[in-house]
C-alpha cells in the first residue's frame, strides 16, 4: 500500500465541520487533520459527538456547515471501512459476510476467496468460518467485524467505540487485531471510553466537549499533561 | 343431523381414497395459488422493498395504499378482471376469461398489495439496522435491496406463505372471472360455493377439509421455519 495513488484519500481534512441537530450544535466548527498512517483516538465525555465527528469523517453524514476533503477529493472515497459499536452483521456464515463485503466492494471471487481466508485467519476465525454470524458470541461477532473491514484493505479504518460491550480478553483481542491492522499500513481513527485503549494505542488524541475540539495532542503529551481544562477534568474524573 | 354425519362419513371417505373428482379440484386450486403466489412474489418483493429503502414524494400515501389495498374485496378486484377481460374490454382480444390464466391474474392483484406491505415492513425494520453499514460498505441502492431481501428471507418466506393462504382459500375473484367450469377453472373454494348450492354436502365437505387442512399445513409450515431460522442464524 506505498504508492502515492493508493494514499490518495490521506490526509483526511476537516474545516468548519457543524452539525445542527434539534436546535443544538452537536459539532461546533471542527477543524482536524488526520495523517495517514497514524492512529488517531477521538476522546470525551458521553455526548461528546465523537460518533458523530467519525460518521462525518467516514462520510456517512454530510455536515450541515463546514467541508471534509479526502486527499485532493471532496466525495467520500471508497476505500474506507468503519466498524461500529454493535456489529452490523447479516444472516450469513462468518465467511460469507467478508464474502459479501468483498462482492459489495467489485472483488473478483477468485481473489476474494483468499482474502476471507486470510482476513479469517488474522482475527482468528478461521475455525468457525461457516457457523452463522449472527450467533456468535459478542467478542466473536466484534473480530468478524474487524475481519469484514480488514478483507477490503481500506487505506483508512474507522472504529466506533469497538470494545464498549466487550469482556476484558474480548477487548485485548481486539485491540491486538487492531495493531495488527495499522501495521499493515491502514490509518486507525478510533472512538472509546477507555483511556487505557487509547494510552496503549493511541499516536494522537483528539479531545471533544460539548461539539467542539478543545485540544489536539500527541497522545503521550497528552496523557502526561492535557493542555485544555476540559481535558485535564475529564482525566481527573477518571483517576477518581 | 343425519346428513351431516352421513355428508362427513362420506367426505372422509373421498379425502381417504383420493376421489379422482376431490383430486382434481384440490391440484387445480393448488396449481392456480402456486402460480399467483411466484407472480405476486416477483412483483410485491422487490416494490415492497424499493418503497422501504427509497425517499421519494408520495412514500406516505403509497404506504397507507399498499396497507389498504392489503383489503380488497375480492369480488371487487373480479369485477375489474373481468371488465378488462371480457371480450368489449381491453384485454379481451386475447381471450383470457374463464381461463386459468384469468384466475392468476385475479389472485395475483388480490395478493401482491399482501406481499408488498409485509415486505416493506419487514425489509425497512431491517434497513433501519443496517443502513450505515450497507452505506459504510459502499453499496448501491441494488446491492442494499438485494442484501436485505436475503437477509430476511426467513421472515418473507412466512410472507409468501399467507399470500398462498390468501390466494387459496379466496372465492369472490375465482368464481367471477374463472366462471367456475367444471375441469377447467373448478377450484376448491368455487367447488365448495356450488356444491353446497346443489346439496351435494358431502364432496361440498370433503374439499373444505382439504382447504382447512391445507391452509392450516402452511402456517404450521410457516411458524416452524420462522423458529428454526431464529436458532440457526440469529
Amino acid at each position: 500500500m506505498g504508492d502515492a495513488e493508493v494514499i490518495a484519500g490521506l490526509p483526511i481534512v476537516a474545516s468548519g465541520i457543524t452539525i445542527v441537530r434539534g436546535g443544538t450544535r452537536v459539532l461546533d466548527g471542527i477543524e482536524l487533520t488526520i495523517e495517514a498512517r497514524s492512529r488517531t483516538f477521538i476522546l470525551g465525555a458521553n455526548g461528546a459527538g465523537k460518533s458523530m465527528l467519525l460518521r462525518v469523517l467516514h462520510g456517512l453524514i454530510a455536515p450541515d456547515a463546514g467541508t471534509v476533503r479526502w486527499g485532493r477529493q471532496t466525495a467520500r472515497p471508497i476505500n474506507q471501512a468503519m466498524v461500529f459499536q454493535r456489529a452490523c452483521l447479516l444472516r450469513r456464515s462468518a465467511a460469507g459476510n467478508v464474502r459479501h463485503a468483498l462482492a459489495l466492494a467489485g472483488i473478483r471471487r477468485s481473489e476474494a476467496r483468499q482474502r476471507v481466508d486470510d482476513a479469517l485467519a488474522r482475527v482468528g476465525l478461521t475455525a468457525i468460518a461457516d457457523r452463522p454470524a449472527r450467533v456468535l458470541s459478542g467478542g466473536e461477532q466484534q473480530r468478524l467485524a474487524l475481519a469484514r473491514a480488514s478483507a477490503l484493505e481500506p487505506e483508512v479504518l474507522f472504529l466506533d467505540e469497538p470494545t464498549a460491550s466487550l469482556d476484558p480478553p474480548a477487548t485485548r483481542a481486539v485491540e491486538s487485531i487492531v495493531s495488527a491492522i495499522h501495521a499493515r499500513g491502514t490509518t486507525i481513527v478510533m472512538t472509546t471510553h477507555s483511556l487505557g485503549q487509547a494510552k496503549r494505542l493511541a499516536d494522537t488524541v483528539v479531545f471533544l466537549d460539548a461539539g467542539r475540539v478543545t485540544e489536539i495532542a500527541d497522545a503521550t503529551q497528552f496523557f502526561a499533561a492535557p493542555r485544555s481544562p476540559e481535558a485535564r477534568a475529564f482525566l481527573e474524573g477518571e483517576r477518581l | 343431523m343425519d346428513t351431516i354425519s352421513q355428508s362427513f362419513a362420506l367426505a372422509l371417505g373421498m379425502v381417504a381414497h383420493l376421489d379422482p373428482r376431490l383430486t382434481q379440484i384440490v391440484g387445480l386450486s393448488i396449481a392456480i395459488s402456486l402460480t399467483s403466489t411466484l407472480c405476486s412474489a416477483a412483483i410485491g418483493l422487490p416494490l415492497g422493498a424499493a418503497v422501504a429503502i427509497a425517499r421519494f414524494p408520495g412514500r406516505g400515501p403509497l404506504i397507507v395504499a399498499l396497507n389498504a389495498a392489503m383489503g380488497l374485496p375480492p369480488v371487487v378486484v373480479g369485477l375489474l378482471v373481468y371488465l378488462l377481460l371480457s371480450r368489449a374490454g381491453p384485454l379481451g382480444e386475447f381471450g383470457l376469461l374463464f381461463t386459468p390464466t384469468a384466475m392468476v391474474i385475479a389472485q395475483t392483484i388480490l395478493i401482491v398489495p399482501i406481499i408488498a406491505a409485509l415486505t416493506r415492513q419487514i425489509v425497512e425494520d431491517a434497513w433501519v439496522e443496517y443502513r450505515e453499514q450497507l452505506r459504510s460498505l459502499n453499496a448501491s441502492w441494488r446491492q442494499s435491496t438485494v442484501t436485505l431481501l436475503w437477509d430476511t428471507r426467513w421472515s418473507l418466506l412466512t410472507v409468501l406463505l399467507a399470500g398462498f393462504g390468501r390466494a387459496a382459500s379466496e372465492v369472490g375473484a375465482v368464481i367471477i372471472v374463472g366462471g367456475n367450469i367444471d375441469g377447467v377453472t373448478r377450484v376448491m373454494t368455487t367447488a365448495i360455493a356450488l356444491e353446497t348450492s346443489k346439496g351435494d354436502l358431502a364432496l361440498a365437505l370433503g374439499l373444505g377439509i382439504v382447504l382447512l387442512t391445507l391452509v392450516m399445513l402452511v402456517n404450521v409450515g410457516a411458524h416452524l421455519t420462522r423458529q428454526w431460522a431464529r436458532v440457526r442464524f440469529g
